[in-house]
């Protein structure tokens, strides 16, 4: 399960650099979002990947805790998802503002393709 | 009084978000009622962060002991909540974020608030951003305030509109989308070895890692690094940095002079932290990697001075000279060394804010013709105003002899920013390289850094005059017609209590300095900050109930 996880992690982010160095804004947006997915998923693998643990240790009983899911991580991207959704969304509006003013796409407003 | 005092440290976060919150409720029409929230926030501000400054020197023995005050959030013991730390080095940024955000919120009155929708809010949640980033103890919590400082510069970068603004906020924006990512990899990263996001716990549990964990460590470390040395606007990550402050509106480029500090803050403080640990610093604060990065920037920053047509571009450049300066000062690391750092950190702050509101003022005073002028002037033009009943007849006392304070107030900053005597920042540097001389950099650090650190910082010094020159002969006398500008009293007025106060820095030296020497030392020896954050038990909130 490591090595799909990790993989999966790799392709998002190696995808999501590449769109991040292209010359349009959408382009750009893309890419961030990609890199958002995959350092979400990272910080989320950070707290082991375990299948069928609950994140919420009993305390009547003697508990494991290798039994368990470490919660913290779970909050850390719940924050993180938020906080990068609304600075994407906020991205796009600074897109669409720029490409309504120059007329093109182009991440410099102007550029040999354009 | 104990109670009420022992929750000081929250202040400088509640403050300006309640403030910000309950302009939302006013509509737009309603400036003076939102004016007035944010006159009262911004001072109340300034009192909280000059009572957290007389804290944290210690002068409040019977709460805080060690000056350090420990404030914990909903009660909940150290390593498992959210601490709000305030000592030295945080009161000291704490004060600085007060101080420009009270002038510049003073400069906007004049023309700037009128541009464009909510720029009061968002002004808010940027300083709320900013004082939480310098109190926090928690490593997410770091990154949640810088997020919050960010998302509200995002929105004063684009006040205002116009295309060069729009064009630098998405450039800026990107940016810094991109520097999250990696600060979060650093933090996720470290949170994965070590098991805990506390940074004064951070401290007491690297020791303790296994040799394979301790790399996994350092290589967080480092991505943290990378991520503050991209928001302090370290070469060669600061090619974002001109076109975004060199766009903005003035007051907004005057307290965004506070925020390449802030990452200049964060690794100063984590630098501190994890260099207290037998291992030594992780590579990125490690002395001789900022002190490389720290001249390169330097370079960059002076030879990007030479090369600006626009004053407030120029400013811009200063700003990463200024930067370059401190990381390589903190990268020959020394008590002594930091804490003169420090001093030339206050001073340049200052300077920078009161240049930016300058570099305004004096650009109308170009009617039209060179290039850079028009250009500038391009920025400054109304035309993007929502607010029909926008002008430059402003209302109000305009001051006599605008063009001998103009010329006064660039001279004084000239002279701040390139650290010429007899203002603050000759003795910043002077201190700086003084004290890098007479042994006060770290145990280690060879003779060649020091003569390194004086040939670029007295380099720069000259290379800044040279551009300053320049750009004050073209600008007072080389333009065909200079037109006598109107000066509101409000506009003036910030400027000159900047500069005042860079002059009362000077005359207050010795006092700054001992306070300012004192954060340094603390800072090389972060034991009590860790003991202070790991062994404050009871929350101030239960103790006060049960008395």
């Amino acid at each position: 399960m490591e090595t799909i996880y990790a993989l999966a992690i790799g392709v998002l982010t190696g995808s999501g650099v590449w769109l991040l160095l292209r010359p349009r804004t959408f382009q750009v947006i893309v890419g961030l979002s990609l890199l958002s997915y995959a350092v979400n998923l990272f910080i989320f693998g950070m707290g082991r990947l375990l299948i069928g643990g609950a994140p919420i240790i009993e305390t009547l009983s003697k508990a494991d805790p290798a039994l368990y899911d470490d919660p913290v991580p779970q909050a850390l991207v719940l924050t993180a998802i938020v906080i990068g959704f609304a600075t994407t969304a906020l991205f796009l509006v600074v897109l669409l503002a720029s490409r309504g003013l120059t007329g093109n796409d182009h991440v410099d407003g102007s550029g040999p393709e354009a | 009084m104990n109670s009420w005092i022992a929750h000081l440290p929250v202040l400088p976060v509640v403050v300006p978000l309640m403030a910000g919150a309950a302009m939302l409720l006013f509509v737009e029409a309603q400036r003076r009622e939102r004016t007035i929230i944010a006159f009262a926030a911004t001072l109340a501000n300034l009192i909280v962060a000059g009572m957290l400054a007389y804290v944290a020197g210690g002068w409040v023995p019977d709460i805080w002991p060690e000056g350090i005050a420990v404030y914990l959030v909903g009660g909940w013991r150290a390593p498992f909540g959210i601490v709000l730390v305030v000592d030295r080095l945080s009161a000291v940024m704490l004060m600085l974020t007060a101080v420009l955000a009270l002038t510049s919120l003073i400069y906007a009155q004049a023309r700037w608030k009128k541009m464009g929708p909510h720029f009061q809010t968002l002004f808010q949640f940027l300083i709320m951003g900013v004082n939480g980033a310098c109190l926090t103890g928690d490593l997410f919590n770091l990154f949640v305030f810088v997020e919050v400082l960010l998302a509200a510069s995002y929105g004063l970068l684009l006040h205002g509109l116009g295309q060069p603004r729009v064009k630098a906020g998405l450039h800026y924006i990107a940016i810094n989308l991109a520097g999250s990512f990696v600060f979060l990899i650093g933090v996720s990263l470290i949170y994965g070895v070590t098991g805990t996001l506390n940074m004064a716990d951070l401290a007491a549990r690297v020791p303790g890692l296994a040799q394979g964990d301790h790399v996994l460590f350092e290589t967080g470390a480092a991505i943290l690094g990378v991520a503050f040395l991209l928001k302090a606007g370290a070469w060669p990550l600061n090619f974002w940095l001109p076109g975004a402050y060199g766009s903005v509106a003035p007051p907004v480029a005057a307290i965004f002079s506070i925020l390449t500090k802030v990452g200049i803050y964060a690794l100063l403080r984590l630098g501190s932290l994890l260099s207290g640990s037998e291992s030594g610093a992780p590579a990125p604060f490690n002395h001789g990697w900022l002190f490389g990065i720290g001249l390169a920037t330097l370079v960059m920053g002076t030879a990007g001075m030479l090369t600006a047509i626009q004053l407030q571009r120029l400013v811009a450049y200063s700003v990463i000279a200024s930067a370059g300066t401190l990381l390589a000062a903190l990268g020959l690391g020394g008590a002594e060394v930091k804490g003169a750092a420090l001093f030339y950190l206050a001073s340049s702050v200052l300077a920078t804010g009161a240049f930016f509101m300058l570099s305004e003022m004096i650009v109308r005073t170009q009617q039209s013709g060179e290039d850079g002028a028009v250009a500038q002037a391009d920025l400054l033009s109304p035309e993007d105003s929502p607010d029909p009943d926008f002008s430059d007849e402003v209302v109000g006392i305009v001051i006599p002899a605008a063009m001998a304070f103009l010329g006064m107030s660039f001279l004084g900053c000239a002279l701040l920013v390139t650290g010429l005597p007899p203002l603050s920042g000759f003795i910043g540097k002077l201190l700086i390289l003084s004290a890098a001389l007479e042994g006060g950099a770290a145990p280690g650090s060879s003779p060649v850094s020091i003569w390194m650190l004086w040939g670029a910082v007295l380099g720069s010094s000259l290379i800044g005059i040279i551009a300053l020159s320049r750009m004050g002969i073209r600008l007072f006398w080389g333009s065909e017609e200079i037109v006598t500008p109107r000066l509101h009293l409000t506009e003036a007025a910030p400027v000159a209590v900047l500069l005042l106060l860079s002059v009362a820095l000077v005359a207050g030296t010795g006092p700054a300095m001992d306070y300012l020497g004192r954060a340094g030392e603390s800072l090389s020896a972060p034991q009590a900050y860790i003991d202070a954050v790991l062994t404050t038990h009871a929350a101030p909130v239960s103790s006060s109930n049960l008395d």
